[in-house]
């Protein structure tokens, strides 16, 4: 009887694996900023060149921050939901404008809305780095101290709003 | 596969499209050395398999000239990794550090070794066990030399008929 058991317990523990690994997805590499502070930056704003945003702005209330761009397809896919969420005015959300040009970065807010409180201009993408962003869009839930709590990598969905952003802004006393 | 082919799919654009906005400030031979001994070292995080010498993803030639500034403000190979980490974490590093999270990655393939041994050598000694090596009698001894010599006797006789 064990002459056939062993195998078959051997291949269920590997197929058990392979199974969860099939369920990775290899993109989304785990920050090491989380828990610690945002890094610091001044940027100007999209909107407005002579104006600045920079880490202080955010500090006081607990955040979204999303790198966007217009170049990126699918921040057209997260961007109705973002715009969906300002509405509710319960969140607040800042922009940085990823290695964009400004004239097509205003076009977009322009024609698909603006959910930002402000939209900072990282035109040579030297903050991105700051904050390790590798695959736009990219979204940071700040805390009141500047903390970083959570990043999601790629597009937002609905699911992740409601399950994760959401029930962590509650916590963190947004 | 969908996602293998999307990524390809990623890849391929971002290698078209590099050209239009991503250039390499190549900087002195001294810095091109010390940036490519470092580059070999580092993933691309948008071409995941590709090191960021060779990735021609547009944040690839954005962190290839990060090093080359760093390597000309003077910054050793140790500042340039401890940069690269904190903002990337150890996944960046085509050869992880050894700590309790990636000691899993360098020591598993052994542990996996020396148990697959262990089975072997159960098995082997299992199976030794299970063949007995028939031990004759004396009086079994006797009987197959009778024997043998009653048959060698028949042989050459035949011989001589």
């Amino acid at each position: 009887m064990t002459r056939y058991l062993i195998p078959l317990g051997v291949f269920v523990v590997l197929a058990i694996f392979l199974a969860l690994g099939l369920t990775l997805e290899p993109r989304i590499v785990p920050s090491p900023l989380i828990g610690k502070p945002a890094p610091e930056f001044t940027l100007p704003q999209l909107k407005d060149a002579s104006q600045q945003l920079g880490r202080k702005d955010l500090l006081g209330k607990v955040t979204l921050l999303n790198v966007w761009a217009s170049w990126c397809v699918s921040c057209r896919h997260e961007h109705p939901l973002l715009v969906q969420l300002a509405r509710t005015g319960r969140v607040n959300i800042y922009g940085l404008n990823y290695k964009d040009k400004r004239e097509d970065g205003l076009r977009w807010l322009e024609q698909l809305g603006d959910p930002y409180i402000v939209s900072a201009f990282d035109e040579q993408g030297n903050v991105g780095i700051d904050y390790g962003v590798y695959g736009v869009p990219e979204t940071y839930v700040i805390d009141k101290q500047g903390i970083i709590r959570h990043k999601v990598i790629g597009p937002v969905t609905n699911e992740i709003i409601t399950t994760v952003i959401l029930p962590l802004m509650k916590e963190l006393g947004g | 596969m969908m996602n293998t082919i999307r990524r390809l799919l990623i890849c391929t654009v971002l290698l078209l499209s590099s050209a239009a906005w991503g250039e390499d400030k190549v900087g002195d031979e001294a810095t091109e050395a010390r940036l490519k001994a470092m580059a070999v070292e580092l993933r691309c995080l948008v071409c995941q398999n590709e090191s960021l010498e060779h990735s021609r993803a547009d944040l690839a030639v954005d962190l290839r000239n990060q090093i080359r500034d760093m390597v000309r403000q003077g910054k050793n190979d140790q500042q340039i990794m401890e940069y690269m980490v904190a903002r990337y974490g150890d996944f960046v590093r085509f050869r992880p550090p050894l700590k309790s999270t990636t000691a899993p990655l360098w020591f598993g393939p052994f542990v996996l070794m020396a148990l697959g041994g262990l089975v072997l050598m159960y098995t082997l000694v299992r199976r030794r066990r299970r063949v007995n090596i028939a031990r004759l009698s004396s009086s079994e001894q006797e009987r197959i030399r009778t024997l043998v010599a009653n048959n060698s006797a028949a042989v050459e006789e035949d011989g001589k008929a």
